[in-house]
């Protein structure tokens, strides 16, 4: 602990010892050994001695009672087996590095040289090029962060001063810089007391006039209702309890996955709720005329979304095109919505009038804008955490010191978790030891050409799935559907291509056999990606060309409506199949590797995957909600020919598509926790996808990206 | 500046959330954890000490392979016995919250990892987190040739004043090259 200011280094202790040793000096390891005893009763050193430098040295590790010698393992480094001279040992003991961070005076120090810092950028100081180059460094700006060897006094000092410092600050760069202090909180808190202690008196003495005075308890009242606010909202931890089961035993990467979807919940929530106060609610209440054929509900609506729901609040045809008034008569009869042409009617009460096609315009737009402003600056933050400069040539010890998850509280994943990490590192050992194998020319053209076939297996499967959707899509286009199941066909393909494909870049991937595991992971996100962006390409080229423009085929009135049933059955279909994958497909690959292959292996959580999965269908919904149609708007001007019902925005498809989002996301959510106890467990040889969880946190930040 | 056991004062609780990177929530949340510690005449006194055994039985503790170097870490009883008061374990619950920043979580996992408590991280030190890493059992423990190469190599890579050990500032300077340091 800091406190304790007693630090010794062990290293310099043997390095004497030997020396002393081999000079023959025995009385002065005698002298050390015979003071070590002294200090344990004493418990504080006064005498000085010869073979112990500088005033770190003082005392001992009281408790300690093994010394370690640390002797064979040097590996013949010219340098670390150098005897040196007490002198340069006394020079070394006092370098910074030796002594930085550790103690309790190190840190204070540091802390005021950067409290002094951030006073002068705070202040307008005068610039440094009017000193002149002659000038001592501590006028021109350049804080020394040196651990002075100085007596006693110095450090009660240098806190006063720090104290000082942290008065000047305002409050929240004080707090900033006191959380950041890496001392306990008990001395943070007395550092805390004085520096507030000495602020007191300056402010009740003064005398405020009234007016400032009310304006300052205004300030005040409204900052605390604004804190506690926040409070209230971060103590409504939804699924606390489940995130915490799910950390505890698979740990930080899975967790990033489960806090995601969270994250995308509370975006549908909002925007659900936004919609449905503005727009489901006020057409809700004066619902149009109904149509003369509107057929009955029969339960294969749930997933076609046609039928008896096409006439409802769910989609947009029913949304209508004027000014919805509503007229209290003197009997008491209200809710009597009256379009324009026969605003006639004698309202001899008040009248609510709520311009419906503006309420629509503008409550999407607002939703959409501020949606993007919290994703970019969540992007942006999360972006500027998880940017590292260069690749990292240390992997060994940055695989021993940043590996251990200690979110991991389960015994049995603490046990998997080191076996994954002995493997890992035996073999990082291994690959580093055949570092010095050279690949030749014709090894490097070998796998050169593993990359190119598995690059153009990816690309050409992509691409013949696309053409495939394509032309199925004009298939069924052209032939009017004669039952409303067969509506689900297309959507069907699709997730089947969804959950197929990924599978077949997997093994793509096995095949190349990467040495990076981070250049695989984006080479998988990568792949998907454009797997995905070219589906929903082909897709929004149907609905949008196809669709809009030859209606009169489908017999369609709306082909807004039309399309918003679209997205939701593929919104379905996305969740049905990921149900079944996640309950039947990894039982049959776990069959099929024990009995074919031969091998114990465990299915693995594929993040990367699964996070590209929530971003389809949440692209899926707010298209359904967002998507402007510029090209439709043009048209439908120079035609001009509107039915009554359509609204030639062409804006917004599925209002309530953020309701049906957030169904998924909440049942997505149960389902996978619960599938993992039996199905997603860290394998043992999986050491790639294990290691995909290194960049777990860039993925969120690329998923603003995308 | 004691808090009785029962009920944690209001100006106290915005103290304790200044001074680390816990919210109030998760503050009064750590109480009532440290309370049910708490034996019954414990609870009267003011600044409770709980004995590093009793601390090891919660449950994010229990099977953590580090849990006695991290009790060690925080504990700032004269002793150095590792037995925690309320303050040390709002320390410890800060250090590892998600809101931390690097330099504080590199800075207490040096002290963790520094087994002999000397300020550097050498060879001895080295060995024993590895043997921490990898488990107890005799099969996930790496072999006396393998351990003495892991050592070299991450002295190698590590070590920049070449005086064979590493100090906090070459561990922060490895740590800052990793963007996954929990």
């Amino acid at each position: 602990s800091p406190v304790d200011e007693e630090v010794v280094h062990d290293s310099f202790n043997q390095l004497i010892a030997e020396q002393c040793r081999n000079d023959g000096l025995s009385d002065a390891l005698e002298l050390q050994q015979l003071q070590r005893d002294l200090e344990e009763e004493e418990g504080r050193d006064d005498v000085p001695y010869l073979s112990r430098p500088g005033h770190e040295f003082r005392g001992d590790r009281l408790g300690r009672s093994d010394v370690e010698w640390y002797d064979g393992e040097r590996h013949g480094d010219p340098l670390i087996a150098e005897r040196w001279s007490s002198a340069t040992l006394k020079v070394l003991s006092s370098m910074p590095s030796r002594t930085i961070g550790r103690s309790r005076g190190a840190i204070i120090s540091q802390y005021y040289n950067r409290t002094m810092q951030l006073r002068r950028r705070r202040q307008s100081r005068p610039s440094i090029r009017d000193f002149s180059h002659s000038a001592r460094p501590s006028i021109r700006g350049y804080g020394m962060e040196v651990d002075s060897t100085d007596a006693e006094g110095t450090e009660v000092s240098k806190r006063e001063r720090l104290v000082n410092n942290l008065q000047n600050l305002s409050a929240s760069d004080r707090v900033r810089m006191l959380r950041a202090m890496p001392l306990s909180v008990a001395e943070k808190g007395e550092l805390r007391r004085l520096a507030l202690q000495k602020e007191k008196p300056t402010f009740s003495g003064s005398k405020i006039p009234c007016c400032s005075r009310l304006k300052f308890y205004i300030i005040i009242a409204f900052r605390q209702s604004w804190y506690s606010w926040l409070s209230f909202v971060h103590s409504l931890q939804l699924w606390q309890v489940a995130l915490k089961r799910v950390s505890g035993r698979f740990g930080t990467g899975v967790l990033s996955y489960f806090l995601f979807l969270k994250t995308l919940l509370f975006f549908n929530v909002f925007l659900f709720l936004v919609t449905g106060a503005f727009l489901v609610l006020p057409q809700a209440v004066h619902p149009p005329a109904a149509a003369p054929n509107r057929p009955s509900f029969s339960g294969l609506e749930l997933l076609t979304g046609a039928g008896y729901f096409s006439d409802t609040v769910m989609y947009y045809g029913y949304y209508s095109n004027y000014t919805l008034k509503s007229c209290r008569d003197d009997v008491g009869v209200h809710n009597v919505s009256v379009s324009n042409g026969t605003s006639n009617q004698h309202c001899a009460s008040r009248q609510n009038s709520y311009n419906m096609p503006l309420a629509y315009f503008f409550t999407i737009g607002v939703a959409f804008f501020i949606t993007c402003i919290i994703l970019v600056y969540s992007m942006s933050k999360s972006f500027g955490q998880s940017f590292r400069i260069d690749k990292s040539h240390s992997i060994l010890a940055i695989k021993v010191f940043c590996s251990w998850d200690f979110k991991v509280i389960k015994k049995t994943s603490v046990k998997l978790m080191s076996g994954n990490i002995c493997t890992q590192l035996k073999e990082l050992l291994a690959e580093v030891n055949h570092k010095n194998v050279n690949n030749t020319a014709c090894q490097k053209l070998w796998r050169l050409m593993i990359h190119g076939l598995a690059w153009v297996i990816c690309i050409g499967s992509t691409f013949g799935c696309v053409l495939g959707i394509y032309h199925f899509s004009v298939y069924m286009h052209q032939t009017p559907p004669s039952n409303e199941a067969r509506l689900l066909a297309l959507p069907v393909l699709v997730s089947l291509i969804n959950l197929l494909l990924p599978g077949l870049f997997n093994l793509a991937a096995w095949m190349e056999d990467y040495d990076s595991p981070s250049v695989c992971t984006y080479v998988a996100i990568g792949r998907n990606l454009m797997l995905k962006v070219s589906i929903l390409g082909v897709l929004c080229n149907h609905w949008l060309r196809r669709v809009a423009d030859d209606r009169e085929i489908i017999g369609l009135t709306c082909w807004e409506s039309f399309v918003g049933q679209e997205l939701y059955r593929f919104l379905l279909m996305e969740f049905i199949f990921t149900l079944l994958d996640t309950l039947f497909g990894e039982l049959l690959w776990r069959l099929f590797s024990e009995r074919v292959l031969k091998r114990r292996r465990k299915p693995v959580f594929d993040i990367a995957r699964n996070v590209l999965e929530l971003i389809y269908g949440q692209t899926l919904a707010w298209y359904g909600t967002h998507c402007t149609d510029a090209h439709s708007c043009v048209k439908s001007a120079l035609l001009g020919n509107d039915s009554e019902l359509c609204f030639r925005l062409g804006v917004l498809f599925t209002p309530l598509l953020p309701a049906v989002q957030i169904l998924k996301l909440l049942l997505l959510f149960y389902i996978k926790k619960e599938g993992e106890d039996k199905k997603f467990l860290i394998t043992r040889l999986q050491s790639i996808h294990e290691q995909k969880r290194t960049p777990a946190r860039r993925l969120t930040s690329q998923v603003g990206l995308c | 500046m004691g808090t009785t056991a029962s009920h944690l004062g209001k100006d106290l609780l915005s103290e304790y959330q200044e001074l680390t990177f816990l919210t109030k929530q998760e503050i009064l949340l750590a109480h009532k954890r440290f309370t049910e510690l708490l034996t019954k005449d414990e609870k009267d006194l003011p600044n409770a000490r709980v004995p590093v055994d009793r601390i090891l039985t919660l449950p994010e503790l229990k099977s953590n392979p580090f849990r006695k170097r991290i009790c060690h870490v925080f504990s700032t009883s004269e002793h150095k016995d590792g037995s925690l008061t309320f303050e040390d374990f709002l320390d410890l619950l800060s250090a590892f919250s998600d809101s931390a920043t690097l330099e504080i979580k590199s800075h207490y996992a040096f002290r963790i990892f520094d087994f002999d408590d000397d300020g550097t991280l050498d060879g001895g030190d080295l060995e024993k987190l590895v043997n921490c890493l990898t488990g107890e059992t005799e099969d996930t423990r790496l072999t006396t040739d393998e351990m003495r190469q892991l050592i070299s190599n991450i002295l190698e890579e590590s070590d920049i004043d070449k005086d064979g050990t590493v100090n906090l500032s070459e561990f922060q300077h490895v740590i800052s090259r990793s963007p996954d340091f929990v």
